[in-house]
């Protein structure tokens, strides 16, 4: 018999909201494309400003005009780097690949050993930059959860004359979020980190910037971004940022829970260790190593257990690879090597985090026992 | 009112009948039931293969891929996942344009009559300095074998031909195409988006090497498509996203499960139903053509009349605008042409291509007939169409009689 499931992986993806779900399913149950002028298209176009604005309300953004919809984060990021050609992207090392990738040339700003943005060498980045410039810094970090100052990042890009991107794919519907306090110029969002469907996402782009298209042809999205709407997408994106903002107070609860994990895990094993534990974090993320342990033996252990996490960010190969984040924070190789991301959400119970304790703390065990 | 005039009273409150299958087609009840499973319980990232839910979500996205590939005769293997056909048709021309820029190809080819997106993937080129030919049309809207033969050189980089014609409906000679290509040593790219599961289309009897597929025009979701990647002889491209490398690299970005599933099974569901399906349409599209022709014998049709979609019909009405004839008929969900340029007013550039004078050209409908379309739709939108033109064109002549001289 197959173990019971205790999903603890949602920095890779989250389960769909009932209210996104409905949404989705409701569009889907509709003909009609938003560009077409008879009564299809007409009711298609008022879903697809809906959500816009339910979007938009989500990062306390005031013109629901300023939001595009992408194919997902991935697509947002690559627009938002390479929409303006004219300016040398700087971006910070602990940046997600689609940011990270989107340039060739990027410069990359280091981050200090706690897991934040070295502010110093991003001014002394600036300075020495002949060019306008672009900075791409995200507001929490996908494996560690650490969130960046991005507020203090914007006044100094903004002191130099550069525009300030900020991916807040794990941060959305997570924490509160506010484009213009924070002054990002530009914002990626993606639907299904937040518990909308996957295939839909967002670039919120301050007014007026000029922004070049990716995605060229049919015009639509104000001719920033061409392409049929992904309508049943979007409707569950606008409703899942709506519950999203409503229930952003269950996160303490998470929190409280990834706490208490946190604290039965190091219980357990005195000698692992946990990052960005003392500093702000995202209320869901644990991120942890289990010395002398592979990341990839405890994913594959607890796999067993049925207890999924991650060794990292969830995406091509399937191979574990070292982490750049804990890499660029200054992290041994070796430990580096034997951290995992557990990642809670909304409805993860406290019987999740007893199978992740019990599976962990048996791995644990063995290992200690075979080396001893 | 006899029986067959009562069919025709149109309910103001019951929902206009479609009739704009090119711009936008419902996902058929058999894709959503394979698809929603997929939002809910079986949420998983397909590319987080170390657990059990990303491994489940990871075969149902490659049991899609094959269901893809299998419709076009492709290999699983070569097909990439998009957001759209904007986004293959955009990745195929720029892809191929910037992979091949640096072995001194430096060209493009493309046609008049193509896809927005296909014209302003080239013009963004032009913009980066590549050369770009726009071949013209012939009154049918065929693309000149001649013309296209004497466009490619040894600096071209890709030629992007559509397979159908989302407007008119014309079916290029996709095969003949392909065999130049390939034997000038030339990538060949077809966006196939109105074509694949309405008319065969199989990439290696035709000799393509790209080719663009979309969901939502074959009743599978909207944003979810497909480009086709040939391996052998292997078609190289840049990519439009880097990141996180899913799609072997050429498309970075989590792969949406659902609507991966969804282009499968509307895939497969064409596959199965095409031939029947294509015979059923081709009885109505004549029984549309003939039941207007034997009210308004003035209309015209556009494109080629044979070598087209079988359910597609592009009507030009002498004297009758378009837009007035639309609103006269507000049981019927019609279109001008392209959706992407519905609520324009510009004269459809692919009926200038034509030759159609603009006066003509706006006086033209497209008419999308599709997997629901029924006799008695067609009987309905023929009647209610046929009366509101003889009423308008009647109207314009009272005008200009009693505006005109004495």
């Amino acid at each position: 018999m197959s173990p019971r499931a205790a999903y603890l992986d949602w920095n890779a993806t989250a389960p769909l909201r009932p209210e996104a779900a409905a949404a989705t399913a409701e569009a889907l149950a509709r003909c009609g494309n938003p560009s077409s002028v008879h009564r299809f298209g007409r009711e298609a176009r008022r879903a697809l400003e809906t959500a816009r604005a339910q979007v938009a309300a989500l990062i306390g953004a005031a013109a629901p005009a300023d939001v595009i919809f992408t194919s997902g984060g991935t697509e947002a990021n690559q627009l938002a780097l390479r929409g303006f050609p004219g300016r040398h992207v700087m971006v910070s090392a602990i940046e997600h690949d689609s940011v990270r990738q989107a340039v060739p040339d990027a410069a990359l700003v280091p981050v200090t050993p706690r897991g934040v943005i070295d502010l110093d060498a991003l001014d002394r980045l600036l300075v020495a930059e002949t060019r306008p410039a672009l900075v791409s810094l995200m507001l929490a970090n996908n494996e560690t959860g650490i969130i960046q100052p991005v507020a203090a990042a914007a006044r100094i890009a903004h002191g130099r004359g550069a525009l300030l991107h900020c991916d807040a794919v794990q941060a959305a519907g997570k924490l509160p979020l506010d484009r213009a306090a924070l002054g990002a110029d530009l914002m990626t969002l993606s639907a299904h980190k937040l518990g909308g469907p996957a295939g839909v996402g967002a670039l919120v782009v301050g007014e007026g910037l000029p922004l070049m298209a990716l995605l060229t042809g049919g015009g639509q999205e104000r001719g920033r971004r061409a392409g049929t709407e992904n309508l049943p997408g979007i409707a569950g994106f606008g409703a899942a940022c709506s519950v999203a903002s409503d229930r952003l107070a269950d996160y303490r609860a998470v929190a409280a829970l990834r706490d208490a994990a946190a604290r039965r895990l190091v219980a357990i094993a005195p000698d692992a260790v946990i990052y960005g534990g003392d500093i702000a974090r995202l209320p869901n993320t644990l991120c942890i190593a289990m010395p002398g342990v592979a990341s990839a033996t405890q994913v594959m252990a607890l796999d067993l257990a049925g207890v999924m996490v991650s060794a990292g960010a969830a995406c091509s190969s399937g191979k574990v690879k070292r982490s750049h984040v804990l890499d660029a924070m200054g992290v041994p190789p070796a430990e580096a090597d034997c951290a995992i991301r557990i990642s809670l959400g909304w409805s993860t119970t406290a019987a999740d985090i007893d199978q992740l304790v019990e599976a962990w703390g048996a791995l644990y065990a063995r290992t200690r026992a075979s080396a001893a | 009112m006899n029986a067959s005039a009562a069919r025709f009273q149109h309910r103001p409150n019951s929902a206009p009948v479609y009739l704009d299958y090119q711009a936008t087609t419902p996902v058929d009840r058999r894709v959503l039931d394979e698809m929603l499973p997929w939002f809910s319980e079986k949420f998983g990232n397909p590319g987080s293969v170390t657990h059990a839910y990303g491994r489940e979500a990871e075969a149902a996205v490659e049991r899609a891929r094959g269901a893809v590939a299998a419709l076009i005769g492709a290999e699983a293997r070569e097909i990439v996942f998009t957001s759209g056909a904007t986004e293959s048709n955009n990745l195929a021309i720029k892809g191929a344009a910037h992979f091949h820029r640096e072995l001194g190809k430096d060209r493009v080819v493309t046609v008049a009559t193509e896809h927005k997106c296909v014209l302003e993937s080239a013009r963004a080129l032009e913009r980066e300095g590549f050369g770009v030919t726009v071949l013209p049309v012939d009154a049918q809207g065929l693309v000149d074998m001649d013309a296209l033969r004497a466009a490619i050189d040894e600096r071209t980089a890709v030629v992007s031909v559509m397979a159908a014609n989302n407007e008119i409906g014309v079916l290029q000679p996709v095969a003949e195409i392909g065999a130049l290509c390939r034997d000038k040593g030339v990538l060949f790219h077809t966006d196939a988006a109105q074509a694949v599961g309405k008319v065969p289309v199989d990439v290696d009897a035709m000799k393509i090497d790209l080719l663009s597929i979309s969901g939502h025009k074959i009743y599978g979701p909207k944003g979810i498509g497909a480009l086709y990647v040939r391996r052998r002889p292997r078609a190289r491209l840049a990519p439009l996203f880097d990141g996180g490398g899913q799609e072997r690299g050429v498309r970075s970005g989590t792969l949406p499960t659902p609507l991966c599933v969804g282009l499968g099974a509307a895939a497969r569901i064409a596959a199965a139903e095409m031939a029947v399906e294509a015979e059923r349409l081709l009885g109505l599209r004549r029984r549309f053509l003939a039941g207007i022709r034997a009210r308004l014998p003035e209309v015209r049709l556009n494109g080629d009349a044979e070598r087209r979609l079988p359910g597609n019909l592009n009507l030009s009405f002498p004297g009758v605008p378009a837009l007035a004839l639309m609103e006269a008929c507000p049981g019927l969900a019609l279109s001008t042409g392209s959706a992407c340029t519905a609520a324009e007013v510009e004269p459809s550039y692919v009926l200038r291509a034509l030759g159609l004078p603009d006066d003509l050209a706006q006086a033209t409908l497209r008419v999308g007939l599709g997997r629901y379309t029924t006799d008695l739709e067609v009987d309905f939108a023929v009647e209610g169409l046929a009366a509101a033109a003889q009423r308008l064109a009647a109207g314009e002549r009272v005008t200009a009689a009693a505006g005109g001289p004495t």
